[in-house]
């Protein structure tokens, strides 16, 4: 099986090549034929990656454990769905789930697209196929998944393998890589059409209007890994976090954050024609991340908690980035004259300029995350000392950043294209403004006087109340006219422009999450060894420890608390925080215990035993608003699947729209 | 252009307060990262300065004392006794053997007090899959036998 996989995976790379030589001479010398042979040869990669995959992950199911990646990361008693899951949990099987995903999504964009742009599908088809040819290189040469494990020239067997760190045999952990995965080689289709429209001058913004709905999916893909990793480290680490700013965690986050502006600017190349070139940089730019996020991830080149093992394999991505960066720029100025603007900037109040501030914080705070993750390495080829900036300094940058962002949300969909008068500014803004005034007021008197925290909930409502009233806005005209009631009005208003009212959702989903954020500047944390019968406090909490067991079973052994809750003398109910050791992989987890609730969670953890043994050390924290994370990621998620619906009513707007190039002056007739 | 002036200013105001912004408690956000020799070869300008001193975790030396957590890091022929008094829970990752980062600092009687510790999943290579027959589950606090 082995030796079919890796012919597999070889003949992947010839045919790869095949398809990039014979796709570009093919456009270049017009010999339809070769173009057409290239399209057919993405056909057969995709194939070729399947039967590898397939190899891999039956060998992963059955535990043949001759294969040396199986036996690092697969194990006898692990459950279906993590042996399965293996297939991502290291080195080699990741690269070649990459790889197999690149060849999915070629094989669809060559599908969908038979006779559609038939100028630039050959330089986007080769473009991916050239992506794919590189990654192939690593499947191939520097991690192949193949790989048997032997001692002198024999093949061996081991009993059983090492199996998945207990910390990862999660659900949530089980789909995250897959998510973010989905969202990281999702980026390279936009990219390459934006590289073939720039090759071949496409005078219009085909290429924007086809992948639109290629970059919603692909970011809606990076939202939900990157959630699901902060989910997974709320729910299993212990310590009570979501988010660490670690050097993994942002290679993740980057290209989401370009990837989030480019989906904004894109709408002003639609509406307006302008940022033409800056949208071809800003898409060239998450692409080079994801790639940059792939490479931060396995090469070990910064301190992580997270990453793979350190290896050579960073010197081909930082290659494969030169190469590819040197590329783009070259093209883009080669193609200046064809990127002109059709509108200009007039006034600072208006949708353009939020827009442009949209994207001008977005991309500051990309640097500043880019540049505090890739500190150490910047330092020590300055200083010689590896320097590393811990979470505060992140905080502190990102925290006025994302307060910034939440204003420009309700700023900037009321804003009028090219200038909005005072008394529209009046009429929009009044009453939201007003309240949201009232609001922190009536929070300052209540006794809350954290600075960021009061302007996080000034701006959450302010927004939320801009929203709320274009919904009823137009639900209730739909209403009045249709005779329809208030509910089924919104669903039509929504349906009729789901571009514009699923972005409001995914605003308002925002929002949400943002309230949960502000929670943190409220957080109580407890610390106290406990004997069966004691009690701790914790906010307005009562903790008494009512039983502390513990005891083992094949997998693993176990301490487990059991805690009854009490607040305002009110019985709540029990939770019981535990700590389990694994025995295979020699692997401590901690199962904490959470209370959830909308204004606050309560979550215990069991941090071990005192010295003596007699005693549990129990940490526990009150969080308030977390959970509103959770519920406004569902709702942005909802929000962007309504974006993708198709609208009802098809819009149309007068706009200049460049059709065509002309080498001659034209003469004007007056 | 009178227009782009407005534009300018705005943007040199955001620009500049993100710059402060970074740029102001750079200094006390900043750690180093030292091994345990390079540690010892900085002298006395170690105690005092926030470092990042990397290792792996000496089999049997963790200890609880008190609210404190006490072992021993190495690296090839050096050790670096760490005493861990933050009160976030130490990492799942953290037993013997484990690679460990301490952030911390130097104290001046030799003892290394780290706020933080950040842990990776002990080396492929030397855990060995499954207990052995007979032997005891390990110690919860310190994951030896």
């Amino acid at each position: 099986m082995e030796n079919l996989g890796s012919l597999a995976i070889l003949l992947a790379f010839c045919v790869a090549l095949y398809a990039t030589v014979a796709g570009v001479i093919g456009r270049l010398k017009a010999k339809p034929f070769l173009v057409v042979s290239a399209r057919r040869a993405a056909y057969v990669t995709w194939a070729l990656m399947t039967v590898a995959s397939f190899v891999l992950v039956s060998a992963l199911m059955r535990g043949d454990f001759r294969f040396s990646y199986v036996a690092e990361h697969s194990n006898r008693t692990m459950p279906m769905l993590y042996k399965f899951a293996a297939w991502w949990g290291g080195q080699e099987g990741s690269l070649l789930f990459w790889s197999w995903l690149l060849s999915t999504y070629t094989a669809v964009v060559v599908f969908t697209n038979p006779r559609r742009h038939a100028g630039m599908m050959p330089w986007v088809v080769a473009v991916l196929t050239t992506i794919q040819t590189f990654f192939l290189i690593l499947n191939n040469f520097i991690a192949n998944p193949f790989q048997m494990l032997a001692t002198d020239g024999l093949i061996v067997d081991v009993k059983d393998g090492n199996g998945l760190s207990p910390l990862l045999q999660y659900p949530a952990m089980a789909i995250h890589p897959p998510m973010l995965y989905l969202g990281y080689v999702g980026f390279a289709v936009p990219f390459a059409f934006a590289i073939g429209s720039l090759i071949t001058k496409q005078p219009g913004d085909a290429w924007i209007a086809t992948t639109r709905r290629w970059t919603l999916v692909t970011w809606l893909f990076q939202s939900t890994g990157i959630m699901l990793g902060a989910a997974w480290a709320y729910h299993v680490l212990g310590w009570g976090g979501y988010w660490g700013w670690d050097p993994v965690e942002n290679a993740s986050l980057l290209p989401w954050i370009a990837g989030t502006a480019f989906l904004h600017s894109v709408m002003m190349q639609e509406k307006k024609g302008m940022m033409k070139v800056w949208n071809i940089v800003l898409i060239s730019t998450t692409f080079f991340l994801c790639i940059l996020g792939t490479f931060l991830t396995r090469s070990g080149v910064v301190q992580s908690v997270h990453a793979f093992a350190r290896s050579e394999i960073g010197k081909y991505f930082v290659s494969f980035l030169a190469v590819g960066i040197a590329a783009v720029i070259f093209l883009i100025l080669e193609r200046l004259d064809y990127l002109k603007s059709e509108a200009q900037l007039e006034s600072v109040v208006s949708r353009e300029s939020s827009f442009l501030f949209n994207n001008l914080i977005l991309l500051a705070s990309c640097f500043a995350v880019l540049w505090g993750t890739l500190f150490p390495v910047i330092s020590e080829a300055i200083s010689g000392d590896k320097i590393s900036l811990d979470a505060d300094w992140y905080n502190r940058l990102m925290v006025p950043i994302g307060l910034f962002l939440l204003l420009l949300t309700g700023l900037g969909p009321l804003f009028a294209w090219r200038r909005t008068s005072l008394e529209s500014l009046r009429r929009n803004f009044q009453w939201p403004g007003v309240a949201s005034l009232v609001f922190v007021g009536a929070l300052i008197a209540a006794g809350i006087r954290h600075f960021y925290a009061l302007i996080s909930f000034g701006f959450c409502l302010f927004v939320a109340l801009t929203v709320i009233i274009e919904f009823y806005k137009g639900a209730h005209a739909i209403s009045l006219k249709s005779n329809m009631n208030l509910l089924r009005a919104t669903v039509e208003l929504t349906h009729r422009n789901t571009r514009r009212y699923g972005g409001y959702l995914v605003h308002m989903g925002i929002v949400l999450m943002f309230i949960g954020f502000t929670g943190h500047a409220f957080n109580i944390a407890e610390v106290k060894e406990l004997n069966n019968g004691d009690t701790m406090r914790i906010g307005k909490y009562e903790l008494r420890m009512v039983n502390l067991a513990q005891d083992e079973n094949a997998n693993y052994s176990w301490h487990r608390a059991t805690m009854a809750v009490t607040k305002n003398g009110e019985f709540l109910g029990t939770l019981e925080p535990e700590k389990r050791f694994y025995k295979a992989s020699r692997q401590g987890t901690s199962e904490v215990g959470i209370r959830q609730r909308p204004n606050e969670d309560l979550y215990l953890n069991f941090g071990g035993m005192s010295d003596d043994n007699q005693r549990a050390v129990i940490q526990a924290y009150v969080f308030p608003l977390v959970s509103w994370i959770w519920v406004g990621t569902l709702v942005v998620i909802f929000g962007t699947l309504t974006c993708l619906v198709p609208s009802k009513v098809k819009m149309q707007y007068a706009r200049t729209e460049v059709v065509g190039y002309t080498r001659r002056d034209a003469a004007v007739q007056k | 252009m009178k227009k782009y002036g407005k534009f300018a200013a705005l943007i040199v105001v955001v620009v500049g307060t993100l710059v402060w912004l970074a740029t102001a408690g750079m200094k006390e956000n900043q750690t180093y990262y030292k091994t345990i020799t390079e540690l010892a070869q900085m002298g006395d300008k170690a105690y005092g300065t926030r470092v990042r001193v990397g290792g792996d975790v000496e089999a049997g030396s963790i200890k609880r004392l008190g609210n404190q957590t006490v072992f021993v890091l190495m690296q090839d022929q050096s050790r670096l006794t760490v005493a861990y008094t933050g009160s976030d829970p130490l990492p799942d990752t953290f037993k013997d053997g484990a690679q460990a980062l301490a952030d911390g600092k130097l104290g001046k009687d030799g003892t290394f007090q780290a706020g933080k510790i950040q842990a990776k999943c002990a080396s492929k290579y030397e855990a060995k899959p499954g207990l052995k027959p007979g032997e005891q589950v390990p110690n919860i606090n310190t994951g030896k036998s």
